[in-house]
């Protein structure tokens, strides 16, 4: 795969060093001449120097080869221009822009960019974890509307021991998948739940709070 | 006053000072958005509208300068692309009819009316006028056949 990258920092020079490590072919552009100069040193990419939202520098980059965009500068400005050249001007097939202000992620999709926020993803990741330490992953999917968590059932459980179909969970939340004993389960509405296990869940966020404490008992 | 228009102006630079100067003198109701707070300087003793200081890349400015209520946005500020996120907010998020941005780089202006903003770019114009004048004495010979 063809990866090219605009940014700067060590967002740029992490990401990059990921991709080349995965065996892709990683072209990347920086607007700071002697960042270009120290990653040359540094990376086996190929690297341009200039400004990531001038379309001629984009197709100097070779963009008009490349499968995938990533835009990751700290300006969210940069990021649209540059994330709107290449799918709209150049069609890249996949490209991906960074928000810094998480208040622009919904606009952004709104013109059909595929966005992502490190902010929003930390905070609720910090958010969820503060509330609950049985919780050991929350990942935000379809633009933040659907919450998917991994949550071990505590001995003090109000549903250890109960069938799924018994538990009264509140509406519009699923448990995918529980994890007993290492080995992977998919429930049925019979299946017993039991203090140790740990359970994949689907939620919204707006009844995420309720069905975490429905699982894990209404001390928190 | 009838037939006043509510108009926002992103950065109050050279241009968007004089824009705004001359449209409050007209009697329209005007809002002026600049980061740098020495740069509303420029706004003159006929300027009668608001002054707004903040980023214009941020939402919350925008907000702020009620621009959901605008009928026409300038997007002026000295950045090519912070004028692009100034007119996708007018246009995608506040649905503002008359968006006009200035853009330095001629290859950036199809993003512009992609989202749906009219563009003047000093460039282009220059250059347009520079050949206007130089047309008519595009006669030769020229002084190396004299």
């Amino acid at each position: 795969m063809k990866v090219l990258i605009i940014g700067e920092g060590k967002v740029l020079y992490f990401l990059t060093r990921t991709f080349l490590a995965k065996g892709h072919t990683v072209g990347l552009v920086s607007n700071d001449r002697e960042e270009c100069a120290r990653l040359a040193r540094q990376l086996k990419a190929e690297i341009f120097y200039g400004d990531g939202s001038d379309p001629a520098l984009l197709e100097d980059a070779g963009i008009h080869g490349t499968d995938v965009v990533i835009a990751v500068m700290p300006q969210d400005q940069d990021n649209l221009a540059v994330a709107l050249l290449a799918k709209k001007e150049f069609e890249v097939p996949r490209v991906l822009a960074m928000v810094n202000d998480p208040e622009n992620e919904e606009g952004f999709r709104a013109l059909g960019l595929n966005v992502f926020s490190t902010i929003r993803t930390l905070a609720s990741l910090v958010e969820q974890q503060a509330e609950l330490e049985e919780i050991t992953n929350l990942i935000p999917v379809g633009a933040g509307r659907v919450n998917v968590t991994e949550v071990l059932l505590p001995v003090e459980s109000p549903v250890a021991g109960k069938a799924l179909q018994e538990t009264g969970l509140p509406p519009d939340c699923l448990v995918a998948v529980i994890l007993r004993e290492g080995a992977p389960l998919v429930p049925r509405g019979a299946t017993r739940l039991e203090a140790g296990d740990r359970l994949v869940l689907i939620t919204l966020p707006e009844n995420h709070g309720p069905v975490l404490r429905a699982l894990t008992g209404e001390r928190r | 006053m009838p037939g006043s228009l509510y108009i926002v102006i992103a950065g109050c630079g050279r241009l968007g000072s004089h824009l705004a100067n001359r449209l409050s003198r007209q009697g329209h109701g005007l809002v002026v958005i600049d980061q740098d707070e020495a740069a509303f300087k420029g706004l003159s003793s006929e300027f009668s509208g608001f002054r707004v200081e903040g980023d214009v890349c941020e939402l919350r400015a925008l907000r702020q300068a009620r621009m959901d209520k605008a009928d026409i946005v300038f997007a002026v500020t000295r950045k090519d692309n912070a004028n692009l996120m100034v007119v996708h907010a007018a246009r995608t998020l506040f649905k503002v009819p008359r968006v006009m941005a200035r853009v330095y780089h001629p290859s950036r202006e199809g993003l512009f009316r992609l989202l749906g903003a009219d563009t003047v770019c000093p460039t282009t114009e220059a250059a347009e006028k520079a050949l206007d004048w130089v047309g008519p004495f595009m006669v030769f010979p020229g002084r190396s056949a004299l």
